[in-house]
Order: structure tokens, then C-alpha cells, then sequence
């Protein structure tokens, strides 16, 4: 399997990196670690006509603490972050990604800016309320985790927009659970759930779920959160509430999981994540 | 029928050995040669164009575009190679008597294509991106016509047609019987009926085919990636119309088999045509895609099981309906494979009566045919999940109910019912030494004390029998059987001057260590180490015709012809030591690698003396011994062999999302006497985790317009290390009277034991839920649905436990 | 549309300087270009990790990097694995515990390996189970590559070879 043709750029620097988009027109793309991008165009799923190369650019790469929270590089690897154990739940996230040498490879920037939906990642920045920090033709900007979801594959980055960093606030006080589940170890996760709860003297005090793969963006289970706000952080109290964890989703089946099956791995996984982020499992 | 083999000579210094192989040393430094790794210069690269309609009828093909793009160098269609073709793809299962549809299956398709990936058109170029690109530019117009992917619903009138001319899906019918079944099953007190599916996998070998057809002259050298260069010769002469001396197969270095590298495709043919069209080599690398497509693929069976047996357990008689989905065409083996299961559907029971009867269909879907066990794994699959069903139905223990049916170690020759007759083994011995390993009434209490914190952990069994070695060329000739083709081996073992020497061998391996297996046999005889035989095969031009490796015949039919040629080069070493030494040849012993005189040890030759006597004769040597030490064998032996053993595998299910995930493997085999325990071992671990695969994870699925949904590695699950247990090993060794090395085989055994040990142990875990059996591939989904079918999830069962 | 490009490398403590098209492959450009054919090719999809290679020394699979990628990187494959005529420990083990049958995943799951035995010195074997998840094997359920792995941890310096970019002009 062979990619078709294309231009290519290796980029000097970001501001170099959004000229040669914006020169490069709408068949460009950024090629960063190349572990969303390259399989599609192998597959000539995917054919862009320039690609503009910022795998080599230090500038991306890096973590830092900052203001009690993080700020990674756009450019950093997987791998750079799954060992941190000082991450919490990015880096464990992280960790469950495909394979290693996939993982010495993609991104945090080029996962996010992929979309898709059965990425690890994109669940853990919407349940941290995380943003990613742009650059691109129209200037810098900050989006939301919120905001930067908005379809399969689609984000509201611009064509001409790099993830220069990806920023958690600081989540001092909360516990953390990721859970992932798929088939074989290298899979996508058919669900994958990330969970975080704060809490104070033994019931939460506030909690926040993300879903992987359970519709066409990484989507939040509000309903569950809201039911486990204010309650005990006892297994009884934490099974109710993830019983509400598939509540308005709608997640296309597949070859491995029917829509009701995916429903009901939200809210298993989801009873898993809370009590490994109330301290109640490993 | 048979007596046993008598070894004429030969010592034992390495066979029984376990001796780290040969063969590793090119592989872990990077310099194997498989065929994408070799380059004539100026070599040309093919891409092939293939159908993305599982039925049609190809209106048009337009090539000029790919024909004008830059360095491409030629297009065919169907159409332009027509006349290139003197056969089509060979099918050699005709039984006689027997009415069988064979549909034409020609390398490149014209007016219809009957499934997903049939090639339609070829482009060659000057490199391999250039023939993708070019092969995208190929525009071809279809008129889809109705699929049907279903076999059963193919059988059914009014059905769409994958052949119109047949007027039928149904290719033939075919059936065994021994013993009155009829009255088997009247006189039985308990008769059950299941409906046991064994769904299409594939073999999915980590490289991938290839072949590389390079001119000379009037010949034409074809490398592929090949369980069976011979054969492959044999049949590309006929589908060429080339005379089988023009053409050299060669397989180099082959990145595993399982089955699919035993078979002549359309593309070698096609190659060679291109190459000869062409006088230039023309290389084509197939992707992962066209592997998953059009290699192609095993098991696809449905069974209706009927068994009967007396309330005290005794069986009375097997019944088994099989239909066989072939797929669209019957490439080498495709309408047999089934019905290779057939000798030992019965396993290692005492059945009075056995009723088999097979019906092949087609569906708009890539051939079926022999992947890593090969109509054996469902057997036995039918087997012995059934007669688990059976214990629980009976109220008797699944292993007490296998013990009292066994054949006895003392009924050896056993003829079944169907007229086989098993050469050597002691069923209980095996079963005896599994449990040593495994305390049953320990793990019933684990089992109780899992369940109440919501674990279904479960273990199941099998003990079966394994029909290989093949086979006696006549028993499956054109006149019994009606395989158009025999199954003999042979081997040539050169000893050299120097007294090192080489084994030529007609089987030619992809992974199961015949340069070392092989030297150890030779060495023994040769009185020389192992190290100072190198084992050739794979070529054509080197060395006996050989049928190739598959069916787990190589050691017991290969193995026997090398140890049989160099027992005849031993005889003459004997015959030229005893003339250098003044002594009569019967007087001449091989021991401690020397040959020498019997009672007068200090009188001795090494091979290396004698060799050089034989190459460089003395006045010692009367000049009627013949120079040179060289000799050939040809083995074709009296019955095939018949492996086998127990094993047990320990599932934990998940109660909630329905995984399995297997904790313990124990296998004890029974493959005769080992040559080399380490790489019995490897393949024993190999074939379980095959159907390990095919239990849980792999499956070959077509949507219901035909279209292949598990195209790439993404959605065909083959495990990972993540995903298995370390398999336990332990044997017994029962020799086989069918070789003089006592040998049977190995490289399926793990295979054809597994999948059913798998889906009894998940049966046993989630019985208490009131599951009795569930459709393998055994995935996450299947087994909550299951689950959930049963009546909730069940962690908090309390239905009681299993047997 | 895509003339070539300059890519310079270091491959098994070589220096190496092609023009290459940009959608050139690392594994089409190792194997097809400079000959070393010991990486293999086994899937389309980034699965089977036959084409694990170590790209400054940590391990890819080369058929999802393109070749100009590795401008200015040392490349290792299994032909610069061993050194001085010295087998790498994990080429020993794999022998030794019999971790091959055909050969052909061999040279990924040694480079994978020996990327986990850099990062892991002293893996459990859940570890090394895990650590090799990128990469498939058809012939040998795992079970000696996995005692492979494990002997070569115990023998010790079975992590990814020292560099020899320094040295090399590029």
C-alpha cells in the first residue's frame, strides 16, 4: 500500500508551517508523528497534495507545569507523556495507545487535531476541560476542548491551524480513572471512559466523564455526573450514578459492538473509572 | 494391516535432541531471503486490478489511461491473455462416481467476476508505486448481479446464483458411512442434536504471497512464496502449456504458510506469463488487503451433529450433516478439505456406527480451502464440544464419559468403523498425564469461590485424535479417494568429499525447521554431526520431486525418505570401510560416530575417510564399488499416522462485558517419537494459538452484498502477545509403526485440539447462567449477548455449578 | 507535483544520502534503496510491526514514516544489530529459546524489543507481553519470544545499541 503523490515542506518553523498551508491551498495538511494521517493515505483514503512536515520542530515538543497545570507541546509524543507519572490520567491515557512504537511516534497535537472520536485523548481533554493553544493564519487563539470537537474527523481548527500546545488546568484534589476496552491490546477502544471526582468527605463534590467512542465526537456523560454530584462515593453510590452513563448517546455499531452493547460497556466502564478515580479499585 | 517399520540402522546421538536451529542464523541478522527480497536487475513490478463487486458482469474495461501514464510498460486485460492459458486454476479432488460441478477459474477474469477481489486486469511498471498508481487509472464498468453470501440460504430455491450454468449453488455431495447407523441411533437411550458452526478465518502467514517470474531463454524461473514448489511446476506446465522442464519453481525463505501457500493461484501463472510476454522479471507483491481477499480461506462449515449413546455413557453412533461453503471456486484442495476430517470424526472413541455426509456449496465469496489443520479442527471441533453436551445430558462427568469410551491402549491396530485404521496410541496415557497437571476437584472449589466475587472462570477439555502423515499415495489416489495427485516424499543426501554432506529434500518448510530436524535425522546415519549437513529444498532444479509440506507430513513422510537415503549411503560407507579394512561389510558398525569393525574397535574409519575413498578411490577399493556417496529414497508410506492427546484450557469471563480471557493452557501430545523436542514445543504453541485465534478472535466476515468487511489486520484480530497464555507442555511418546523413525506429526496438533478446549472452558464458566453453547468466534459481543439472552448477566447467579 | 527530496541519514552507522520521491516509505527506502532487506513488510495498517526499525534510537514502524522523515536521524535495523562480529543478546536468545519458526516477524520483534529492554531493563513478563503488543507473530503463539526477551533481560545489555551517528558526517 502505497500513499499517491504529493508536495512536500518540511517545515522550519510554525510560522513557516502555516505559510506553506495557506501557499499550499486546500489540498494541504500537516503531517506531524503521520500515525492518523499515513495508514489513510496508504490506503489513498486520504490524498492531500502538499504536506508540510513539523515532526521535526522542538518548538512543539515539551511539558511544563504551569499555573498549577500543564501545558504540552503540540508536538509531543505519546511516549514522552506515558511514563509522567505526574500526568495523572493524560499519561495514562496516553500509555493505552495502540502500541509502542506507535506511541514513539503520534502526538497529543495531531491526535486532537485528527477527531476522531476513538482516539484515546479527546475524552481526556473534554473531561478535564482541557484547550488546545493555536496558531495559524488568522492569528493565536485558544479553543476548548468544548469547542474543538465537532464531528467525525472534524474539528473547528482552521485549515491553516497548528495545536502549538494542548493545556490541562490544574487538577489538584481530584481522583482520576481511565478505562479503556477493546478487543486486543493494539485496538482502538470500542468504549473507553475517563473519569475525574472530586471529593470531600467521602461524597463528590464534583465529577466530570468523558466517552471515548460512544458517538461521532468524545462526549461527556453529563447525566451520570450530575447524579454522582452531591452523593456518596460508595460503590452503591457510584453504580447509580454510572448507570446513567449512556444516557443520550447514540454510538454507531460496528463489526465488534452493537449500539446497545456500546451503551452498556459506557456504563460498566464508567462504574470502573469512578471507583478507580474514588480510590475504590486499582 | 501393518506391521511395524524396523529401523535397519542408524544410532541416536541427535535425533530426541533438543537442538537450537540451523536456520535462525541468516533469519536474526536480517539476511533471510524471502521473494520481495530478491531483485534481478531491471526487474518490473505488477499490480493487479481487482473487482470491488462480490457479483458482475464487467461491461467494459478502458486501460489507456494507465497504459499512457510514465513508466508504466504494459496492461493487460482478461481478454488480451486469453489465449496465454492452456488450463485454468487446477482443482484435483474428482472422487469417482461422484457428480461435481468445477467452475472455470482462469488468472484474470472475463465477463464476470463471482467475488470480491477477483482480478480483472494487470499493470506492470517500472517500480511497485508507479504499478499502484497506474492500477488506479484502470476504469472498469460493472453490472452487479444478485449474492448470495449465506450457504444454507444458497441452497434454498430461488436463491441468486453464483453459477447460472450449474443451475445450482450445490457443487457435489459426498458421504462415509460404517456400522447401521439407523439402528445405532434407535437403539441409543440418549440422542442429541446441535448445530455447531466453524466460521471462515483465514491464514493470514505475516508475509504475505508474492512471486517474481524472471525469463531465460525458452524457460522461465518462477520464486514464490510457496508451501509447494513441485507442485506448483506441475501444474503451472499445464497451465502454461510449457513443458515442466522449461519452468523452475523456487520457494526461498517463506514467512509462514498455515495453508494458504499450499495452492497454485491464478497470479504464478500469471506472472510467468507476463515475464515470458515481457523477457523481463516481473515481481508482484501482494498487499495485506489481497491477502485477506484472495488467499484463500479455511473452515466456513456448518454441522448438524447427531449423537447417540446408552444412559451408561457408551456411545452408539455419530451422525454429522456438513455444509461446506467453498466460496466461488475450487482452487487445489477446496472441495476436499472438508472431508480430510473425515478419518477421525469419531476422535478416540469406540463409535459402532459413524454416518458422515458433506455437501458442498457455493457463495459469492473467495475460495475455501486448507488453512493449519484442514477439515481436522472442525472435526474434532464437532466432536468434542458435542460430547461435552452429551456428559452434561447424561449427567456423567465430561472426562469420565471421554475415559470409558476411549479405545484401549491394547486395541492398537484400531480399525473404525469407517475403515481406518488408527497405527499406534494410548488415549488414556495422555489424558492421565494432563491431570497430573491439573487438579480438577481444586479448581471446582476456585470455581465456586471465583463466582461469588463475580468471576466465571471456567476450563474445558479435549482429547483428540489427529489424522496425518500424508498419505499412502493409493489409499487417496485417483481410484479411492480421488485426489488426482500422491503424496510420497523423497530425498537425495549427498556425502562430500570432505566427509560434510547434503540433504536434498522434496518438502520444502516455511518455519518448521527442516534444515535442522532433517540434518539430525541424516546425522545419525552419516555418523557425522549435525552441523556438517546442510539441508537444501525448495528448488526444482535441486534435488527428488517432492510433494511439499502441509498436512504435518513432512517429518513422517519426508523425514523417513532422508532417513532411508542415507541408510542406503550408510550401506555403501559400510560396504567401502569394510573393503579398506579387510572385513566383510555385515561386520561394519557405526557407534560413536565411527565406522568400524565389530569386537575391534581400534579398526575404524570416519565418514570423512570414507568419503574421500569414495570421490578419490585407493587401490583398497575393488573397482566394482561404484564411486561417488550418494543416494536417493522415495517414501510413500503404507497409512498415515495418527497423533494425539489432551489438553485443557482455563477461561476467566468476564460477568459483565462478556471477555474471555484464557488463564491456563496445559497441552499433552502424543506426536510419536520427537526428533526435536524444542521445536515440538514451538509448534505445539503455534497451532494452539491458531485456534486460540479462531476461537475468540479471528473471523472472516462478509457483509450481505458480499463485501469483505475484515479487508485489513485492523478488523482480521489476530492475537497479540497481550492477548495469550504461556502454553504448559508435556508428552507422551507412543511410537508410530507407519515410519521406521516412529515419527507422526506435530504442526497441526495444537490446532486441531484447541478450539473446542476454548468454547467447552467458556460453556463451563457461564453453565450456571444456563448456556450450553455458543457460536465461536467466541468475541466480547457473543458471549453478553449470550449472557444477556440467558437471562442478565449473571453476577449474582446462583444456579449451581458445572459438572 | 513532487520533485524529489534530499534526505540524510545515518543507517547501521552508515552514512547514506539519497533524492527520494516524498511519499517514499522508510521500509521502501531501506529495503528498495540501500538493499537492506532484513525489514520486513507484513500489513498495510501499521498492525504487524515487521517493519519495526529504531529511528534515533527508539522504535518505529517504518512503513508508517516517510522516508524524508528520518532527514538528519540514525536509522537501526536488524543487519546493524550486532557489533565487532558479537550478536546482539536478543539475536542469542531468540536462537537459544527457539523465538522464530519462519523468520519473517523476527526482525521487528527483535527491534521492538529491544526498545521495551531500553525503557524496561527488567520487565515482568506481563511486561514484555505488553511491550510487544505492536507486533504479530503467526508461528509461535509468543510463548519462546516472550522467554526470549526475558533471557535477554536477564543476560543484561539488551536495550537499543549505542549510537554511531557521532562520527558519521551526515
Amino acid at each position: 500500500m502505497i500513499p499517491a503523490e504529493f508536495d512536500y515542506h518540511r517545515a522550519e518553523s510554525v510560522g513557516d508551517a502555516i505559510s506553506a498551508l495557506a501557499d499550499g491551498g486546500e489540498g494541504a495538511k500537516l503531517l506531524a508523528g503521520g500515525h492518523s494521517l499515513l495508514p489513510l493515505m496508504k490506503l489513498r483514503l486520504a490524498a492531500p497534495s502538499l504536506l508540510v512536515d513539523i515532526s521535526g520542530l522542538d518548538e512543539l515538543r515539551g511539558v511544563e507545569q504551569a499555573n498549577g497545570g500543564w501545558t504540552i507541546g503540540g508536538g509531543s509524543r505519546h511516549a514522552e507523556l506515558e511514563d509522567r507519572n505526574d500526568l495523572g490520567v493524560v499519561a495514562r491515557a496516553a500509555s493505552l495507545i495502540a502500541d509502542q512504537q506507535v506511541r514513539n511516534r503520534g502526538t497529543i497535537g495531531g491526535s486532537l487535531a485528527h477527531g476522531d472520536p476513538a482516539s484515546d485523548l479527546p475524552a481526556v481533554l473534554l473531561a478535564a476541560k482541557g484547550e488546545v493553544e493555536t496558531q495559524g493564519g488568522g492569528g493565536r487563539r485558544t479553543i476548548s476542548a468544548a469547542d474543538l470537537f465537532r464531528d467525525l474527523w472534524d474539528t473547528s481548527l482552521a485549515a491553516d491551524e497548528v495545536i502549538t500546545a494542548v493545556r490541562f488546568p490544574p487538577l489538584d484534589g481530584w481522583g482520576w480513572g481511565y478505562e479503556k476496552y477493546s478487543r486486543r491490546a493494539e485496538d482502538w477502544a470500542m468504549v473507553g471512559v475517563c473519569a475525574l471526582v472530586k471529593a470531600a468527605d467521602g461524597s463528590c463534590e464534583d465529577a466530570r466523564i468523558g466517552l471515548t467512542n460512544m458517538g461521532t465526537t468524545p462526549l461527556r456523560a453529563t447525566a451520570a455526573e450530575e447524579a454522582l454530584r452531591g452523593q456518596s462515593l460508595s460503590a452503591e453510590g457510584i453504580a447509580a450514578a454510572a448507570e446513567q452513563a449512556a444516557q443520550g448517546t447514540e454510538p454507531p455499531g460496528d463489526l465488534n459492538a452493537t449500539p446497545e452493547y456500546k451503551r452498556h460497556l459506557a456504563r460498566v466502564l464508567t462504574r470502573r473509572a469512578l471507583e478507580q478515580a474514588a480510590g475504590l479499585r486499582d | 494391516m501393518m506391521e511395524a517399520a524396523t529401523r535397519t540402522s542408524g544410532g541416536d546421538d541427535y535425533v530426541g535432541q533438543t537442538i537450537p536451529r540451523k536456520e535462525d542464523a541468516r533469519m536474526i541478522a536480517g539476511q533471510g531471503r524471502y521473494v520481495d527480497d530478491i531483485n534481478p536487475v531491471g526487474t518490473l513490478h505488477a499490480a493487479i486490478v481487482r473487482s470491488p463487486e462480490a457479483h458482475a458482469t464487467i461491461v467494459s474495461i478502458d486501460t489507456s489511461e494507465a497504459r499512457e501514464h510514465p513508466n508504466v510498460v504494459a496492461v493487460f486485460t482478461g481478454e488480451d491473455l486469453a489465449d496465454d492459458w492452456k488450463a485454468d486454476v487446477p482443482s484435483v479432488w474428482h472422487p469417482p462416481g461422484v457428480e461435481m460441478h468445477h467452475p472455470d477459474h482462469w488468472p484474470l477474469k472475463r465477463g464476470e467476476v463471482k467475488c470480491v477481489g477477483d482480478p480483472v486486469a494487470v499493470v506492470v511498471a517500472t517500480d511497485r508505486y508507479v504499478a499502484a498508481d497506474a492500477a488506479e487509472e484502470v476504469i472498469v464498468e460493472y453490472d452487479p448481479k444478485p449474492v448470495v453470501v449465506d450457504p444454507e440460504r444458497a441452497l434454498e430455491n430461488g436463491s441468486p446464483l453464483v453459477w447460472d450454468q450449474f443451475g445450482t449453488n450445490k457443487s457435489h455431495e459426498w458421504a462415509i458411512s460404517g456400522g447401521d447407523i439407523d439402528r445405532a441411533l434407535a437403539d441409543a437411550d440418549v440422542v442429541m442434536e446441535r448445530r455447531v458452526v466453524n466460521h471462515r478465518t483465514a491464514g493470514a502467514a505475516i508475509e504475505a504471497r508474492g512471486c517474481l517470474a524472471e525469463p531465460h531463454g525458452d524457460s522461465v524461473t518462477l520464486y514464490s512464496s510457496t508451501q509447494i514448489p513441485h507442485i506448483a511446476r506441475f501444474q503451472l506446465a499445464g497451465m502454461l502449456g510449457m513443458p515442466e522442464d522449461k519452468i523452475r519453481v523456487v520457494a526461498p525463505d517463506v514467512g509462514g504458510g498455515f495453508g494458504t501457500k499450499l495452492n497454485v493461484y491464478g497470479d504464478e501463472a500469471l506472472m510467468c506469463a507476463l515475464a515470458r510476454r515481457l523477457g523481463r522479471a516481473v515481481k508482484w507483491i501482494e498487499t495485506r488487503s489481497e491477502n485477506l481477499a484472495y488467499n484463500h480461506h479455511g473452515r466456513d462449515q456448518i454441522a448438524y451433529v447427531t449423537i447417540g449413546a446408552k444412559s451408561d455413557g457408551t456411545l452408539a453412533g455419530l451422525k454429522v450433516r456438513m455444509i461446506n461453503d467453498l466460496g466461488a471456486y475450487q482452487q487445489l484442495l477446496t472441495p476436499f478439505i472438508p472431508v480430510l476430517g473425515f478419518p477421525v470424526m469419531g476422535g478416540a472413541y469406540r463409535f459402532p456406527a459413524i454416518d458422515l455426509h458433506f455437501t458442498g456449496v457455493f457463495t459469492n465469496k473467495f475460495a475455501t480451502d486448507a488453512i493449519r489443520g484442514a477439515g481436522r479442527p472442525e472435526g474434532t471441533h464437532y466432536l468434542e464440544v458435542t460430547m461435552d453436551q452429551l456428559a452434561d445430558e447424561l449427567g456423567i462427568d465430561r472426562l469420565e464419559l471421554r475415559r470409558k469410551n476411549f479405545i484401549g491402549a491394547d486395541e492398537f491396530p484400531y480399525e473404525t468403523p469407517l475403515g481406518i485404521v488408527y497405527d499406534s496410541g494410548n488415549y488414556a496415557g495422555t489424558l492421565d498425564k494432563l491431570l497430573e497437571h491439573v487438579d480438577v476437584d481444586a479448581f471446582r472449589r476456585e470455581q465456586e469461590e471465583l463466582r461469588e466475587k463475580g468471576i466465571h472462570r471456567g476450563i474445558g477439555f479435549s482429547t483428540y485424535v489427529e489424522v496425518c502423515g500424508l498419505a499412502p499415495s493409493r489409499a487417496v489416489g485417483p481410484q479411492n479417494l480421488g485426489l488426482h495427485a500422491a503424496f510420497f516424499e523423497s530425498a537425495a543426501v549427498r556425502v562430500h568429499p570432505t566427509g560434510s554432506a547434503t540433504v536434498f529434500s522434496g518438502a520444502s518448510p516455511h518455519g518448521q525447521g527442516h534444515d535442522t530436524t532433517f540434518a539430525q535425522i541424516a546425522a545419525d546415519r552419516l555418523g557425522i554431526s549435525p552441523d556438517d549437513v546442510e539441508v537444501v529444498h525448495g528448488d526444482t532444479n535441486a534435488g527428488p520431486w517432492g510433494w511439499g509440506t502441509y498436512g504435518s507430513r513432512a517429518l513422517a513422510v519426508g523425514g523417513e525418505a532422508v532417513a532411508r537415503a542415507a541408510e542406503r549411503v550408510q550401506d555403501k560407507a559400510k560396504q567401502i570401510c569394510a573393503a579398506m579394512l579387510e572385513a566383510a561389510p555385515e561386520d561394519i558398525e557405526l557407534a560413536d560416530g565411527q565406522f568400524r569393525v565389530k569386537g575391534s574397535p581400534d579398526r575404524s574409519m570416519s565418514m570423512a575417510d570414507i568419503a574421500l575413498a569414495a570421490y578419490v578411490p585407493p587401490d583398497e577399493l575393488p573397482a566394482e564399488v561404484e564411486p561417488g556417496l550418494e543416494e536417493a529414497a522415495f517414501f510413500d508410506p503404507e497409512n498415515f499416522v495418527f497423533p494425539f492427546g489432551a489438553h485443557a484450557c482455563v477461561v476467566d469471563v468476564d460477568a459483565e462485558t462478556g471477555k474471555v480471557k484464557i488463564v491456563r493452557w496445559i497441552a499433552v501430545d502424543d506426536c510419536g517419537r520427537q526428533v526435536n523436542p524444542m521445536l515440538v514445543d514451538g509448534q505445539i504453541h503455534g497451532g494452539v494459538t491458531h485456534a486460540i485465534g479462531q476461537a475468540l478472535y479471528e473471523q472472516i466476515v462478509y457483509d450481505s452484498d458480499g463485501q469483505l468487511v475484515t479487508g485489513t489486520l485492523v478488523d482480521y484480530g489476530l492475537p497479540t502477545a497481550a492477548e495469550l497464555p504461556n502454553i504448559e507442555t508435556d508428552r507422551q511418546e507412543t511410537p508410530s509403526p507407519v515410519n521406521s523413525l516412529g515419527v507422526k506429526g506435530v504442526g497441526e496438533a495444537g490446532t486441531i485440539a484447541a478450539s473446542p478446549a476454548v468454547l467447552n472452558a467458556v460453556v463451563d464458566a457461564l453453565r450456571p447462567l444456563g448456556i450450553t453453547y455458543i457460536d465461536m468466534p467466541l468475541t466480547p459481543l457473543r458471549v453478553w449477548q449470550a449472557m444477556q439472552d440467558a437471562g442478565g448477566d449473571g453476577s449474582s447467579s446462583n444456579r449451581g455449578g458445572g459438572s | 507535483m513532487s520533485g524529489s527530496v534530499r534526505v540524510r541519514t545515518v543507517v547501521n552507522g552508515e552514512s547514506r544520502e539519497s533524492d527520494i520521491e516524498p511519499r517514499l516509505l522508510l521500509v521502501h527506502y531501506l529495503r528498495d534503496v540501500l538493499g537492506l532487506t532484513g525489514t520486513h513488510i507484513g500489513c498495510d495498517t501499521t498492525n504487524c510491526g515487521a517493519c519495526t526499525v529504531l529511528l534515533d534510537g527508539e522504535a518505529v514502524k517504518s512503513c508508517t514514516v516517510l522516508a524524508v522523515q528520518a532527514e538528519g536521524s540514525e536509522v537501526t535495523t536488524i543487519e546493524g544489530m550486532a557489533r565487532d562480529g558479537e550478536l546482539h543478546p536478543l539475536q542469542e536468545t531468540f536462537h537459544t529459546q527457539h523465538g522464530l519458526q519462519c523468520g519473517y516477524c523476527t526482525p521487528g520483534m527483535i527491534m521492538a524489543a529491544a526498545d521495551l529492554l531500553e525503557r524496561n531493563p527488567n520487565p515482568t513478563e506481563e511486561e514484555v507481553r505488553h511491550g510487544l503488543e505492536g507486533n504479530l507473530c503467526r508461528c509461535t503463539g509468543y510463548h519462546n519470544i516472550v522467554k526470549a526477551v526475558m533471557a535477554a533481560a536477564e543476560a543484561g545489555g539488551a536495550g537499543v545499541p549505542k549510537s554511531r551517528k557521532e562520527g558519521v558526517t551526515a
